[in-house]
């Protein structure tokens, strides 16, 4: 019976063209590899990204909680034509891009979680998700919305997204914006970045495992942490006694 | 006039940070009292530039003098645009030289980050004239685009050239851990690979991003000090023998040679007199690269290369760590980060302590004379600081 039941539960995909992976070199010279996931992976991704829903910093906590969902949602056949792209640099875990095709003709933007701050990644991965759904699965718009100002400021402002208000987008919330193959063309040459094929080296590399970021998003920063780490540097300090008031007061 | 001492530094991490505008500005304080040991001061100067348009809170000074439970000590704010750190320092200074104050402890706090970027570069180009250039939109990275523009075919200077001040940059401040920026960068992803007009987009051409310094949060502190009192006080001692400040137009255009920063070479020139040291004394700096370019420009009108030989020194390695003079080893604004009013008191305090020899895997070599140059709108405000280790 539960069998049954699950036939009715589990939807059917349909065979969307496999995203063909690509690398860049980001700002501190190193190559990043972006490419898609099997749902066989996505048990290795999760631990990854478990942290950070106790990161209070940015929408950490709320992106990554989402994403954690989505990715059950994915490795339990629990929403239709979901995929997932992952960016990796040297093997760690760079960045995570999610999405799914409604029709042949329209997609669904769904999160972008970067996992290393300061070297765009975000911004490549997202590039990579809207490249999969105008390019190579040829659609012919993205809905897009944004939980995050960063969010706002990568994808509506720079890629100057046109308005969907009026249609409701799947994570519900703020208003629905497109990017159409007309604003993806306009944007290729200055946010689309990327090399085919992969290297086999770099692609074997990233394949082999999807290793934790060694640098991940920390919650809010403490003014005196550093000073701490250090120590205290005043072991020669001696207290006195407050210098004679009435000068300053 | 009498000596004054640093006696006592604090600063906080340079990034962003989610606390009260009073307390950055109080953190480094405490940092700077347990310092030197000392329990109380006559005067405390809080240098900030964008309390009451960023964080609408006025009277800044009163209440950092109150959460440190300094009162009755006076105190006052000094907004000098972003060199308002080193102007409140040259505000101690003059207190204490004068006689008329023991000790003054002088902080500076930003938090910039409470707005976004556009508010914070907005907020900024209120610096500039308001008639002749902000009514056209100018910001600081464009007027940097400008004059970068110029320089560039004056003297030579190239894309090349300002990379490597970013990447020495961020090579650095991967060695300080109060830096905002902890991230190695290569000139090949930021000018040379097939990536680098998406990596390294141009902001305000010929200035790409990377030229750019971070927006930061993050305070900093010294205590400054006669000397009776700094004797007592069991720190290395390092004296604030030189300021310099000097002023120019308030447009850059008006300006006979828009490529000279005249009031950077003049103080310079004062601080170095006060000091009684020149140029070639100096065995550790800090410039205020706000733009990768400056940090050129500013190490030759401050004296240490020929104009126009900046470029040269840079690439003959001068200005690494290990060179012959150091340049930015904290980071610089670049990458240790500009919480705008308090970027002149982190130089201050990255100075001192190159000079105590407390600088670790930053430390610069033969550290006995430091300076520091913060450079206020662009170019129209400029202190120098010149600080000399004595024991």
């Amino acid at each position: 019976m539960a069998v049954d039941l699950e036939k009715l539960l589990r939807p059917v995909d349909h065979p969307y063209p496999p995203f063909e992976a690509k690398f860049m070199k980001v700002a501190s010279g190193e190559d990043m590899v972006v490419r898609q996931i099997t749902r066989d992976e996505v048990p290795d991704l999760l631990p990854h990204i478990e942290p950070l829903l106790h990161v209070e910093r940015d929408y950490y906590d709320i992106v990554a909680a989402r994403v954690y969902a989505e990715l059950l949602a994915y490795y339990r056949h629990r929403v239709q034509d979901e995929y997932v792209l992952v960016a990796q640099i040297d093997g760690e875990l760079a960045a995570v891009v999610n999405g799914r095709f409604v029709n042949p003709d329209v997609g669904m933007s769904y999160h972008t979680l970067a996992l290393r701050r300061g070297l765009r990644v975000g911004a490549h991965a997202f590039a990579a998700k809207m490249e999969y759904h105008i390019d190579i699965a040829k659609q012919k718009e993205v809905l897009i919305v944004a939980e995050s100002p960063i969010g706002f400021r990568r994808w509506m402002i720079e890629y100057q997204l046109e308005k969907r208000f009026e249609t409701p987008h799947e994570l519900g919330g703020v208003p629905s914006y497109a990017l159409t193959r007309a604003l993806f063309d306009r944007a290729r040459n200055t946010l689309v970045v990327g090399r085919r094929p992969v290297p086999g080296a770099l692609l074997r590399k990233a394949q082999a495992a999807i290793l934790p970021p060694s640098n991940p998003p920390k919650p809010p920063a403490d003014p005196l942490a550093a000073a701490r780490a250090q120590g205290d540097p005043t072991n020669a300090a001696v207290l006195h006694p407050p210098p004679e008031k009435g000068k300053g007061a | 006039m009498r000596e004054v001492y640093v006696v006592g530094i604090g600063i906080t991490s340079f990034s962003r940070l989610e606390y009260p505008l009073s307390e950055i500005a109080a953190y480094p304080a405490m940092m700077a009292l347990a310092d030197c040991g000392l329990a109380g001061v006559d005067q405390v100067y809080v240098a900030n530039m964008g309390a009451a348009r960023i964080n609408r809170q006025t009277g800044l000074a009163s209440a950092v003098v109150d959460t440190l439970s300094l009162t009755p000590a006076g105190a006052a704010l000094i907004e000098n645009g972003p060199a308002s750190g080193a102007s409140a320092i040259k505000e101690g200074f003059l207190a204490v030289a004068s006689g008329v104050h023991d000790v003054v402890l002088v902080t500076g706090a930003e938090r910039m980050r409470e707005v976004n970027n556009l508010e914070a570069t907005d907020f900024v180009a209120t610096l500039s004239h308001p008639l002749a250039e902000y009514i056209y939109g100018i910001t600081l990275p464009s007027l940097a685009g400008m004059f970068t523009r110029l320089y560039m075919e004056r003297y030579g200077v190239t894309s090349r050239h300002l990379a490597m001040v970013a990447v020495k940059n961020h090579d650095n401040a991967m060695l300080n851990p109060f830096a905002h920026l902890h991230q190695k960068i290569t000139i090949e992803a930021l000018l040379d690979s097939p990536e680098a007009l998406t990596n390294n987009p141009y902001v305000a051409e010929p200035l790409r991003f990377f030229d750019m310094c971070p927006v930061s949060d993050g305070g900093a502190c010294v205590i400054l000090a006669a000397a009776d009192v700094a004797k007592k006080v069991k720190r290395p001692l390092v004296r604030l023998a030189g300021v310099g400040q000097a002023t120019d137009t308030h447009a850059v255009q008006e300006r006979e040679d828009p490529t000279d920063l005249l009031a950077v070479r003049r103080a310079a020139a004062k601080s170095f007199e006060m000091a009684g040291v020149k140029p070639p004394d100096v065995n550790v700096a800090e410039l205020h690269d706000a733009f990768t370019i400056l940090e050129i420009v500013e190490s030759e009108e401050v004296g240490f290369f020929k104009k126009g030989e900046g470029h040269l020194a840079l690439e003959r390695g001068e200005t690494r760590l290990t060179g012959r003079i150091p340049i930015n080893p904290s980071g610089g604004l670049k990458a240790k980060g500009h919480p705008v009013g308090a970027t002149g008191i982190g130089q201050a305090h990255e100075i001192v302590t190159q000079l105590r020899g407390e600088a670790k895997k930053r430390q610069a070599k033969n550290a006995k004379v430091g300076f520091t140059c913060n450079f206020g709108g662009f170019g129209n405000n400029v202190v120098c600081l010149t600080f000399i280790r004595e024991d």
